[in-house]
């Protein structure tokens, strides 16, 4: 399964959620490894919206070996980060919330890659593997 | 769209008017056919029939005033309206207009005229247009319903209950965006001052996933109430979100967080002095809660 979805709309985040929530129930994802990869994609999806002004996911199942595991892939046009490394501190914000969206998303799942530059967008790329 | 009626193709579309009158009844039927069929068993002949009688008058009467199309677009925005609050698809609420065109057409052979093909060339420009026009008022119905929906979702889905004197709580359930907090809050905070009451619990059982933007919500609503002397208890908070919150680092601070609805209303009856005996037989047992 694999599909690409908008991200231009708060109602947009709601359907990104419920889209990984059934993908994750359908690869079989114990109930706390749901709630984390929907709540990652959650915050990622908002940062696109907030920061970007809007970008799309991508949700697929891939498998490594026997285990298999679900891949979110972020894309925006946005403005880009300009320094990752403070970016993925915990506390630091520069939209008025928490700043623990991107810190805390990069904990939630097992593998996270974020590529960003100053006026190239940003694509983030978690994936959480099933047990 | 008068410059499309304007085309000089004036026998043509003679020919086609005189076609709509003397074929009428032909015609009309034909059309209640292809319509009825589209809309499966969802409208009742009678009603559809009487629909696309007045539709039909108001063709040829535009047809006869020079071509004004006004009285005809008026109805069949009140026909898309109807359809849209009626769950039909927009596919099936154009075809009742495109119907009629394969409707006319059965009468434009018979007649063979090059008048009539000319003009029936004509006849389905118009037609095209004004099903668009349907689509499009189809399309307008359609978003006016979710609007409305969201909104009456907006106003259901906050409300507050009283647990007992002096203890209110709001219980939350589906995804909590900044609009909906804004009513939560403010809804919360008018209840407290008009009921006086000092404790106020927020359930989130409902909450299928509580991210940043979501625990943010919550922690300036609870400060909010406390401003305004009210201690706020956060309820139903399940393995999996627990898991979640603390893997994402939010910190919740002194604000007293419950398990279960149970959990948050003993605990609110303790710290507003209610002692609960326990007699025999009685299956009521305030559990100790360890602060």
């Amino acid at each position: 399964m694999a599909g690409e979805l908008p991200v231009n709309s708060n109602s947009d985040v709601v359907l990104v959620r419920q889209h990984v929530r059934t993908a994750a129930i359908e690869m079989g994802l114990s109930l706390v490894d749901q709630t984390k990869v929907v709540t990652a994609a959650s915050e990622l999806a908002r940062n696109a919206l907030v920061y970007a002004g809007g970008g799309q996911v991508r949700i697929e199942i891939v498998q490594k070996g026997v285990r298999r595991g679900l891949r979110l892939t972020f894309s925006d046009d946005g403005p880009g980060i300009p320094d990752i490394q403070q970016a993925l501190t915990d506390g630091w914000t520069t939209g008025g919330g928490l700043g623990l969206g991107l810190s805390g998303s990069r904990r939630l799942v097992d593998e996270f890659d974020l590529r960003s530059a100053p006026g190239e967008g940003t694509l983030i790329t978690v994936t959480k593997w099933g047990r | 769209m008068g410059v499309i009626l304007s085309i000089p193709a004036d026998a043509g579309r003679r020919r086609i008017e005189e076609l709509l009158q003397e074929n009428e009844d032909r015609v009309f039927k034909r059309w209640l056919e292809i319509a009825g069929s589209a809309s499966g068993g969802q409208v009742d002949r009678s009603s559809l029939a009487s629909q696309l009688r007045e539709l039909y008058q108001a063709l040829r009467q535009s047809f006869g005033d020079s071509g004004d199309l006004s009285d005809l677009r008026g109805l069949l925005a009140e026909l898309s309206r109807t359809r849209a609050r009626q769950g039909f698809t927009s596919t099936e609420t154009a075809i009742v207009v495109f119907g009629l065109k394969e409707a006319l057409y059965e009468s434009v052979e018979d007649d063979a005229s090059p008048e009539a093909l000319r003009g029936f060339i004509w006849f389905s420009r118009v037609i095209d247009d004004l099903g668009l026009f349907t689509v499009e008022s189809y399309a307008t119905a359609r978003e006016k319903v979710i609007l409305d929906q969201a909104e009456q979702l907006l106003e259901l889905s906050t409300p507050v209950v009283k647990l007992w004197d002096g203890i209110v709580a709001v219980p939350l359930v589906g995804t909590l965006d900044s609009a909906r907090t804004q009513v939560v809050m403010e809804k919360l905070l008018q209840i407290l001052v008009d009921t006086g009451s000092e404790h106020a619990v927020i359930d989130i059982t409902g909450v299928p996933a509580v991210d940043t933007q979501v625990a943010q919500h919550l922690l300036k609503t609870v400060v909010a109430a406390r401003l305004m002397g009210a201690e706020c208890v956060i309820s139903g908070i399940r393995p999996q979100i627990a898991h979640t919150i603390v893997t994402l680092g939010i910190e919740f601070g002194d604000i007293v967080t419950k398990a279960t609805l149970a959990d948050a209303l003993a605990h609110t009856l303790r710290a507003s002095g209610v002692e609960f005996t326990k007699s025999r037989g009685s299956r009521i047992a305030v559990r100790t809660v360890e602060d």
